[in-house]
């Protein structure tokens, strides 16, 4: 059974953190903000028994992701410009079509709640979050997807390598 | 108190929308590509909550996949980024209008 307390502080942190990164005026502050955020749902994907998940989520996402987006601001030099205007007129609009979204997930959310209230069991779940049973999936059924994520890696690298590329002309 | 999925549904709801309302507000087109990162988290919360509410393994082998691709998605508009920059000195996306006229 996941603790209710552990998953309260995690989720309370984590909107706070994607509040931070969406208030935030300053592009690497909003940055950090992101990374406390996906810190906060690992430590929710390990509560859930997603070990192997959360350790992923740490190193792709608040590890290399993060890194990247940090890299290019720092690359940008953003300072040295004048500052972007934020928050215009669109602010109105946005945040109406934003409610618009959030009213939509929880009216689906209210039509499941008598369907599948179901509590989140540590028997079962053990057993499936676990580096070995994530393996014995992947490597048998879904063998030609990991190949072909693979090539899909090979091609964005050197296709933002292409992008980037400085050109002498 | 039981801890149900739908906490789970319920915060990965309510972090989608930060990341909606990311998208839609802001104009630094660097905090609009980390707005489209946090809204493939909420998703992927989603799909490990309701994995492992099913005791299904297969939930997870997604969320590998939406990472691999997010890794990708991520590199490639960075360098969209830095290209676009190079041409335009902005990250302004209300001053990015290319395909426009």
């Amino acid at each position: 059974m996941v603790a209710p307390f552990l998953f309260f502080f995690l989720a309370v942190v984590a909107v706070a953190a994607a509040l931070g990164m969406l208030l935030s005026r300053n592009p690497v502050s909003s940055a950090l903000w992101l990374i406390l955020n996906m810190l906060c749902i690992a430590g929710l994907y390990i509560t859930l028994n997603a070990s192997f998940i959360g350790a992923i989520q740490i190193l792709v996402y608040a590890g290399a992701i993060m890194v990247l987006f940090l890299f290019v601001i720092m690359l940008l030099n953003l300072s040295s410009l004048p500052r972007l205007q934020e928050f215009d007129w669109k602010k109105v609009v946005g945040f109406f079509l934003g409610m618009v979204v959030l009213a939509q997930l929880v009216y689906m959310l209210a039509l499941s709640l008598d369907v599948v209230p179901a509590a989140i069991v540590a028997e079962e779940a053990v057993v499936t979050g676990s580096a070995r049973t994530i393996a014995a999936e992947l490597f048998t059924k879904h063998v030609l997807a990991f190949e072909v994520i693979g090539i899909l890696l090979l091609v964005a690298t050197i296709g933002a390598l292409m992008l980037a590329k400085r050109r002498f002309t | 108190m039981e801890l149900t999925l739908n906490w789970f549904l319920s915060l990965s709801a309510v972090l989608f929308t930060i990341g909606v309302l990311g998208v839609l507000f802001r104009r630094n087109v660097i905090v609009v590509l980390m707005s489209v990162e946090l809204m493939l988290n909420a998703v992927n919360l989603t799909l490990v909550a309701l994995s492992q509410a099913m005791g299904d393994v297969s939930g997870q082998i997604l969320v590998f996949f939406v990472m691999s691709v997010a890794a990708a998605e991520a590199a490639v508009g960075l360098a969209i980024v830095i290209a676009i920059f190079r041409n335009k000195l902005t990250v302004d996306i209300s001053q990015i209008n290319l395909f426009k006229y």
